[in-house]
Order: C-alpha cells, then sequence, then structure tokens
C-alpha cells in the first residue's frame, strides 16, 4: 500500500502532474467529438432537427446521452471527493440523484413525449392559455439553465488550475472562454444531433474509465468490500476513524439542511429542462421509457462506482492529501487515477472530466436557445407566425449570446463560491417546474392561472430563500463573508418552496372562475396515454 | 386540421367521446393504480431512509459483518429498489399499458384517415 502512496506525495510535491500530457488527451478528445458534430450536422434542416435531432435517436443512445447530461463534474468529481473526505454521507447524496429517475420515468416521460414538440412549454400550454404560460416556463427554464451553466462555468476554471497546473487568473480565464467557444461551435454546427453525440461519447468514456478504476481499487484490495473499507478507516482522519462508515460527517450539523437538499434532488430531476428536452430526440413514447431506463442502470451503476473509487480514494491516496491538494475534496478521483495508473491515467481522467463540463454546458445552452426561439419568440413575441427557418436562426443566434454570456460570467464568478448556484437550479426545477407538468398531466381541473402562480411562485420563493439564507449570509463560506446574519437558516430552500409551488398551483385553480377548455384537456389526456398524434420522427 | 360539424370537433376526433370510452378509461385506471401507488412507496422509502440517516446515525453506523453497516446496507437497498421498480414498471408497460394504447391509437388513426 506504501508504493501509491508515495506516488501521489512525490507527484503533488514536485510536478503534480503533467499538463502537456493533459492538454494532448483533451485535444484528442476535442478532435473526435468536433469531427462527430460536423458529421451530425449534414441533416440539421428544420427545428425538428435542430431542437429535437429529427428525432432519430434510439432509447439506449439517449439512455447514454441522458447519463452524460446529468453526470457532470460535480456529481463526479463532487461525489467522490465527498466519499473520500466523509465517507458514508457523500454515498447518501448520490442515493438522491438516482431515486428521482423513478419520478422521471413514472410520472413524467413518455407523457411529456406523447404531449411536447420540443420544449417544457409545449406539453404546459398544449391545454392552457399560450402566452401567460409559455412565458411563465420559458423564463423558469432559462433561470434553471443559467444557474446551472454559470455553476459549471465556474467549475471549469477550478479544475483548470488542478488538471493543467494553471493558477494564474489569466490562464484559467483563457481556459474558461475556450470551454465557451467550443461550447458554441459544437451546439451551432451539431445542434441537437451533435450536441447527444458528444455526450454519448463522454457517458462512455466516463463510465468506462470510472469501471476500470472501480475494478483497480477492488483488485488492489482483493475484490473484499470489507478489506476496502478497512483501508480507508485505517487511513481516515476523522474522529472516531470509523465515522467514515456511517451518516453524521458532513450533514450532521444540521440535518434538516440534508432534508431539504434530498427533498430538491428527488423532485428537481423530472423539473430540468434539459433532461425534459432529452425525450424528444427519440421518436416514440417507449423509446422515451427505454431511454429512461437506460438512464437509471447506467446513473445507477455509476454511482456504485463512485462508492468504491471514493472509499478506495481514501484508502490510497489519504484524505489529508485529498484535502491538501490544490482542488481540495474535488481532486480524490483524479488523484486516485494517478496512484492507480500514472501520469497517463491521470491525463486521461482529466480529460474525461473537462469533456463532462463541454458536454453539459452544450446541452444546456441548445435547451435554453430552444426555449428563447421556440416558446418566447416564435410563439409569445410572433405568436406562431414565423418562417420555417426563422426560429432555428433566432435559435443560433441565441446560442452564440448565451455562449457570450456564459463566457463572461465564468470569469466573473471565478474563486467566488458558487456551489450553491447548482443546488439552486435543482430547488428551482423541483419548486416551479415540476408542480405544474405533474398537474397539467394528472389534474383535469389545473388552469392557466394556477400554473402561472406555481410557476413565478415556485421561482421566487427559492431564489428569495436562497438570498436569505446563510450561503448569502454570515459564515465563513457565505458569498458576504462573516457578515449580517441569515434569516432563513437552511442552505437550501427545497423544504419550504417546493410545497409552496404545489399549494400555489392548486390555490391558482381552485380560485379560478372560467375552467379551461374541456375538448383540449380530453385531447390531452387520449394524447398522452395513447400516443396518438405524437410528433414523428424526421425521415432523411 | 379540417373544419368540422358539431359532433367531431377540430381533428376529426371527438376526444370527449373517446377520453369516456371504457377501452381509454380502463388504459388510464391501469395507468394511475400502478404509477401513483409506486410513486408513493419509493417516496417514503427514500425520505425513511433520509430521516433514518440523518436522526438515527447510531443505528445506522452499526456495524452488521465486518465494517459493513446497516445503513450501507440501506443504501445499497436504495439501488436495488430503484432498479427493481424499473424492471417493473417496464415489465407492466410493454405487457399491460402499450397494448391497449396501441389498439386505442389504431383506431383513432382509422377514424382520422377515413373522416
Amino acid at each position: 500500500m506504501t508504493s501509491p502512496l508515495d506516488a501521489v506525495k512525490t507527484a503533488i510535491d514536485t510536478v503534480e502532474n503533467d499538463p502537456i500530457l493533459n492538454i494532448s488527451i483533451f485535444g484528442a478528445f476535442v478532435a473526435v467529438t468536433l469531427f462527430i458534430v460536423i458529421r451530425a450536422s449534414r441533416n440539421n434542416k428544420t427545428a425538428a432537427d435542430y431542437y429535437a435531432a429529427g428525432r432519430s435517436f434510439t432509447g439506449p443512445q439517449n439512455g447514454f446521452a441522458i447519463s452524460g447530461d446529468y453526470l457532470s463534474a460535480a456529481s463526479f468529481l463532487g461525489i467522490c471527493g465527498a466519499i473520500a473526505v466523509n465517507g458514508y454521507d457523500g454515498f447518501l447524496y448520490s442515493i438522491g440523484f438516482l431515486v428521482a429517475w423513478l419520478v422521471a420515468l413514472l410520472l413524467v416521460a413518455e407523457l411529456m413525449r406523447n404531449t411536447g414538440k420540443f420544449t417544457m412549454a409545449d406539453v404546459l400550454s398544449f391545454r392552457l392559455k399560450q402566452t401567460p404560460v409559455r412565458m411563465a416556463a420559458a423564463i423558469t427554464t432559462l433561470a434553471v439553465c443559467f444557474f446551472y451553466l454559470l455553476a459549471q462555468m465556474a467549475g471549469a476554471g477550478g479544475l483548470v488550475s488542478l488538471l493543467l497546473g494553471i493558477h494564474e487568473q489569466i490562464g484559467q480565464s483563457i481556459v474558461v472562454a475556450v470551454v465557451g467557444v467550443l461550447m458554441i461551435v459544437y451546439v451551432l454546427i451539431g445542434g441537437m444531433k451533435g450536441t447527444t453525440w458528444v455526450q454519448i461519447v463522454k457517458a462512455f468514456l466516463l463510465i468506462g474509465g470510472a469501471l476500470v478504476m472501480t475494478i483497480w481499487v477492488l483488485a488492489i484490495n482483493g475484490f473484499s468490500i470489507n478489506t476496502l473499507l478497512e483501508s480507508a478507516v485505517a487511513t481516515s482522519i476523522s474522529d472516531p476513524a470509523d465515522a467514515i462508515l456511517g451518516p453524521g460527517l458532513q450533514y450532521g450539523k444540521n440535518p434538516w439542511d440534508f432534508i431539504s437538499l434530498a427533498i430538491a434532488l428527488v423532485f428537481g430531476t423530472a423539473g430540468l429542462p434539459h433532461v425534459l428536452m432529452r425525450f424528444y430526440t427519440v421518436p416514440t413514447a417507449k423509446e422515451a421509457r427505454r431511454s429512461v431506463v437506460w438512464a437509471i442502470w447506467l446513473i445507477g451503476i455509476f454511482y456504485l462506482l463512485t462508492l468504491v473509487l471514493g472509499y478506495g480514494a481514501a484508502a490510497l491516496v489519504g484524505p489529508e492529501t485529498i484535502k491538501n491538494a490544490p482542488g481540495g475534496v474535488n481532486s480524490a478521483a483524479p488523484l486516485l487515477a494517478l496512484a492507480l495508473g500514472g501520469p497517463f491515467l491521470l491525463g486521461f481522467i482529466s480529460a474525461v472530466a473537462f469533456a463532462t463540463i463541454l458536454a453539459v454546458v452544450a446541452g444546456l445552452t441548445i435547451t435554453a436557445a430552444a426555449s428563447f426561439a421556440h416558446d418566447i419568440y416564435a410563439n409569445v413575441v410572433k405568436k406562431g407566425a414565423v418562417p420555417p427557418d426563422g426560429e432555428v436562426k433566432v435559435a443560433r443566434r441565441t446560442v452564440v449570446v448565451i455562449g457570450i454570456l456564459a463566457i463572461i460570467g465564468g470569469i466573473g464568478v471565478q474563486n467566488q463560491n458558487v456551489a450553491f448556484l447548482v443546488a439552486l437550479a435543482f430547488a428551482v426545477a423541483a419548486s416551479a417546474n415540476l408542480p405544474t407538468i405533474i398537474y397539467s398531466l394528472f389534474w383535469r381541473r389545473f388552469t392557466t392561472r394556477g400554473a402561472v402562480w406555481s410557476m413565478y411562485g415556485g421561482l421566487a420563493a427559492a431564489i428569495v430563500l436562497i438570498v436569505l439564507s446563510p450561503v448569502f449570509w454570515g459564515t465563513e463560506t457565505s458569498v458576504f463573508k462573516n457578515t449580517g446574519t441569515a434569516i432563513w437558516p437552511l442552505n437550501n430552500p427545497g423544504i419550504i418552496s417546493i410545497p409552496l409551488g404545489f399549494f400555489l398551483g392548486w390555490l391558482g385553480s381552485v380560485v379560478s372562475r372560467s375552467d379551461e377548455d374541456p375538448r383540449k384537456a380530453a385531447e390531452m389526456e387520449v394524447r398522452s396515454l395513447t400516443g396518438h398524434g405524437a410528433e414523428k420522427a424526421v425521415v432523411h | 386540421m379540417s373544419n368540422s360539424p358539431s359532433t367531431a370537433p377540430p381533428g376529426g376526433i371527438d376526444y370527449v367521446a373517446v377520453e369516456e370510452s371504457p377501452r381509454f378509461v380502463e388504459l388510464k385506471t391501469k395507468h394511475r393504480s400502478f404509477v401513483w401507488p409506486l410513486t408513493v412507496v419509493f417516496l417514503v422509502w427514500y425520505f425513511v431512509y433520509v430521516l433514518l440517516s440523518s436522526f438515527a446515525t447510531d443505528f445506522m453506523a452499526t456495524r452488521v459483518s465486518g465494517d459493513i453497516t446497516v445503513g450501507l446496507l440501506l443504501g445499497l437497498g436504495q439501488f436495488v429498489t430503484t432498479f427493481g421498480i424499473t424492471m417493473w414498471y417496464v415489465w407492466y408497460a410493454n405487457h399491460r399499458l402499450d397494448p391497449i394504447a396501441a389498439e386505442i391509437r389504431d383506431d383513432l388513426e382509422r377514424q382520422e384517415g377515413g373522416a
């Protein structure tokens, strides 16, 4: 057990890692994906091609792409690191991300696929009033995408210092700009088809890389989980050392904080707009179901792998070393790769981590662009009177604008603590999007007023509570360090804002005087369950 | 979309009638009576697990064998139930829901084609 440990120590003390090798592997990934994106772009003519990849992906392909979209750098590096340092609590965190998929599978995916075209707003405005509902849905979609995007771009800066050994502000800014430009190119040229392929390739590399490392770690420990846990306990720095085997190290101080987070995770996933949009890239509801099934297996297996990798990093690298590394807890997985396979495996895992950021930002960008062009421009501003290629033209321009905003934002928030943005994105998705989706699919008496109240109310509650929380005020890690006191005690708003979103949807509906068109409601119900009249695949 | 007489609303299909047809009512009942109870079950099981991890930390840290704790086993249990529910739903949808949905869909397509 001493030799890999020494190798890591030397690596950290001296060269840290080999930036040239890392950049070459990353460059190879970019070259391969660019080639795929350009090939995929040949048939990008209509809106269905551009936003929904011509609805031509199979369930398994889309399942890989969903996993690629979902397993962000935060979930790969963050969860591995959390398990390596805090043990059980990191594992506990990962379970919410998995169980959430059952909401998507049982209640949302197929019915959404059957009733919508490109965006979440298509489903919500099916039987409710177009303009107010689309506007609200587009605003919550853009808010979620923006929070998530900013978190990813900020993460890119941090990763750079860890993986490429670039510590200067200017160097990090350049890399953030490179990530932004690459993303614009992918989405602009490849549309949804190109973006999907980038996600498939990335998911394959990420899960494959994690699998190899897991088998490696298990082999070192005689394929015994117990031996692995014992070696993790042996290097543990917590008190007592075996505290990493049970809950409490990370969330023990304020359990309600974790409960609020758990609620947001489990209800947020099925309301994430970039996940919802993926259901439109397959030809039928049955394929949408298969995609979620594949995604559940891939994501579930991946989190099981991270459990081994996390404890493996604790055992082979040591929590002390991980905490003191340049990237803090995020460096657990890369350092484990270095300990196992030397600079080459480190380079590979680093490149995968970068690819992860690229794929996730590309998925978010096309979702935001589709929502702006399809919902706000084509249906609210132009009331549907747009020439066939006009919408896609606007979408492409939006991509460039979002890309530039993401670069500026990503550079602006560097070295700021923006980890809360991902939690906020999930909270908004769960408070503003999920209630309206569930109500409009399952509750006949849901009205336009209910939808609008629920979306704006859920969005506002989530943001206001975050701004009043310890994330912004009073603690060492707050945005305003050690200033003022938090009015709302929890870091996550979910426990209040999600029930509020559901409540407002109900309240708005029961106080509406006029009912919505019953024929539209009947049509929506028949279509959602049978798939009659659902958008077909594009035949080229 | 064609202009249509009062019996057949836009689209040529009287969706209200379809919605009230016994076949569709059966499909809807079968769908909802499967997904909702199951949703309640997995949510309750998940939040029981979360609450145990938050408030019964000593219980969760109890060792079952070697370094394997109750918490670890319950956590792995969440994976098992998630995979299990997924497979169960797919089987149910393929065998119990899809045939009825396909039947109604074919019927509607014939109506539209013949209208």
